[in-house]
């Protein structure tokens, strides 16, 4: 039997949550029912990101299947902001588990508009703020400068009263200092990893990029090394609890990312492939725990 | 046999949440494809035109270059709630894989998935056109359109007569190949136009390469014909949680092959081809 676990004043039913981005819910019961719902395979539900203006997403293809793993260039297609409250919100809530709304902006006052929408709606019980999105002035990734992420987390923090998670980009020089930077700021809590940016060439030889916008992110097995590595770094220096994935396809892996240093894990690319990959999860975790009751 | 086929759009078979661990229990050739045949006593009856993810339950993952990872989408070729059928053509890592799977080799299957074909609008005439592999999805609607009394002319284009045995799958089909080897050399596109001009109170359903689709696309358009398209597209899950496997849409926007389709009605489509991928 899983055990409930506080996470920054929530009281989940277990460790298992979804990676932002990797499991549509609404998609799923207009596939499986409400079975979807009665057997819901995580202790949260984080939403794909939201932006303030509605986006269309990258061209075609954006998938391509890397050894131990893909590479995907979505480019977060999604209603933006007001699409998200009239259409979205209203059936997440109705999921049986508290709702992470997982939000992006280029820019400081973008975030903000979003945290501060998003803080008016008592159905979302977190924020999850996507820091993967690089800046207009800088070009570089929101999430990547310690002094950047950090003045970002600093605007926005008072704006909410809800626990904020920073999700951490892979694609910096020292993700520790960024999460000690979003710790620094108020962060209650940081999410990683997020996918290593990854190229694939074209299949027919020319060099060319195959994925509509040249490059994406890579997950799955293949990167679960590098996870394990970013959610010990980060655990060692910082106090707020770590959500950790990346790659976690089976209770034993969640095991490791916990003996690295994370409360929480999150499935994400495993779930494509089987969608109880969450459930899947979460057994094998409790089977490590209770190998009696297991038995 | 499946449900009967549903009047309009937008009706599937829901799909049990778990992946169901299947045992194969025929691989039979039929020129250049393999149709594997697995016991499904918990598969509940798909709608023709509707799809599966399926991968191989032993060595996925472990080929050459480490894959395949993902699990493949595959349309129904036929079910009928204990046993379905999938048809194969080694094209990659993944079919090369399923095409080695022997009767008791285990398959992983998720489905059915997506929107199905709806029976042809009053009565106008079901014309099926098909392409190579994409075939699969004809065969069932046939099987069901036959079975209520109506119609269904059947066009099929090949390759070469190596892939024209697959016609043997259908009660009854006319060929085109490109290289003259069976049937009429040419292009089933051009089986379509002369069975359209024949008599023009009719529907397509179509599913092919996306060049075909196209061409079946136009050709209805321009002919103010209906016509319902079973589209392919790279996918990572196929229940619309990877967003990989978009296809625009004239209204403005995309819509996500596996769960807004497999199927759609032609006239929602801005276009059966790839940004980019020439006619």
């Amino acid at each position: 039997m899983s055990e409930a676990v506080r996470f920054c004043g929530l009281e989940l039913d277990h460790r298992v949550i979804n990676a932002s981005g990797t499991f549509d819910a609404i998609a799923a019961q207009r596939v499986f029912g409400d079975e979807i719902v009665l057997r819901f395979p995580f202790a949260a539900f984080v939403s794909k990101t939201i932006t303030l203006e509605p986006r269309a997403g990258n061209p075609p293809p954006r998938l391509y299947e890397a050894p131990a793993g893909m590479i995907n260039s979505i480019g977060l297609p999604n209603r933006g902001l007001l699409g998200y409250l009239e259409h979205d919100l209203p059936q997440l809530a109705a999921l049986p588990v508290p709702l992470v709304t997982n939000v992006m902006g280029s820019t400081a006052d973008e975030v903000a508009r979003l945290v501060e929408a998003i803080d008016a709606r008592a159905e979302v019980a977190a924020i999850e703020l996507n820091v993967s999105c690089p800046n207009v002035e800088t070009g570089l990734d929101l999430g990547a400068d310690p002094r950047l992420l950090g003045r970002l987390v600093d605007e926005v923090r008072p704006l909410t009263g809800k626990p904020l998670i920073v999700k951490l980009t892979p694609n910096t020089a020292d993700v520790a200092a960024v999460a000690q930077a979003a710790e620094a700021a108020g962060a209650d809590a940081v999410s990683l990893i997020n996918t290593l940016r990854a190229f694939a060439a074209h299949p027919d030889g020319s060099g060319r990029a195959w994925l509509g916008a040249g490059t994406g992110g890579l997950s799955g097995p293949a990167v679960r090394a590098v996870a394990l590595a970013q959610i010990a770094a980060v655990s060692a220096r910082v106090e707020i609890p770590v959500v950790g994935m990346g790659g976690i396809a089976s209770g034993r892996h969640a095991r490791q990312a916990i003996d690295a240093g994370a409360t929480l894990v999150a499935v994400g690319t495993e779930s494509f492939r089987d969608p109880l990959a969450g459930e899947r999860v979460r057994l094998g975790l409790d089977a490590l725990e209770h190998p009696r009751a297991a038995r | 046999m499946s449900a009967a086929l549903p009047p309009d759009g937008g009706s599937r078979t829901l799909a049990p949440l778990e992946r169901r661990l299947l045992e194969v229990v025929e691989r039979r050739e039929h020129g250049a494809y393999v149709v594997l045949a697995a016991e499904d006593p918990d598969g509940p009856a798909p709608q023709p035109g509707q799809f599966c993810m399926v991968a191989a339950a032993e060595r996925w993952g472990a080929g050459a270059d480490e894959r395949p990872f993902l699990p493949r989408a595959f349309s129904v070729l036929r079910a009928d709630g204990k046993r379905i059928e999938l048809l194969l053509e080694d094209v990659g890592p993944g079919t090369r894989r399923l095409c080695e799977l022997r009767p008791g080799d285990g398959l992983r299957l998720l489905g059915p998935l997506g929107r199905g074909f709806s029976a042809p609008p009053g009565d106008r005439r079901a014309i099926l056109c098909g392409g190579g592999v994409g075939m699969a999805p004809l065969a069932m609607l046939q099987d069901e359109l036959l079975a209520g009394g109506r119609d269904a002319v059947v066009l099929l284009g090949f390759r070469d007569a190596e892939h024209a045995a697959g016609a043997k799958l259908f009660a009854r089909a006319r060929v085109a190949t490109d290289d003259g080897s069976a049937g009429r050399r040419g292009l089933v596109t051009e089986l379509l136009a002369e069975e359209l001009a024949r008599d023009p109170v009719a529907i397509v359903y179509g599913c092919g390469p996306p060049a075909m689709l196209e061409t079946v696309r136009a050709l209805c358009e321009r002919l103010e014909i209906p016509a319902q398209l079973a589209l392919e597209a790279g996918m990572a899950c196929g229940f619309g949680a990877c967003y990989g496997c978009v296809v625009p849409l004239r209204e403005g926007g995309n819509a996500r092959v596996c769960v807004d389709g497999p199927v759609f009605d032609a006239e929602r489509l801005a276009s059966c081809l790839a940004p980019g991928e020439a006619a």
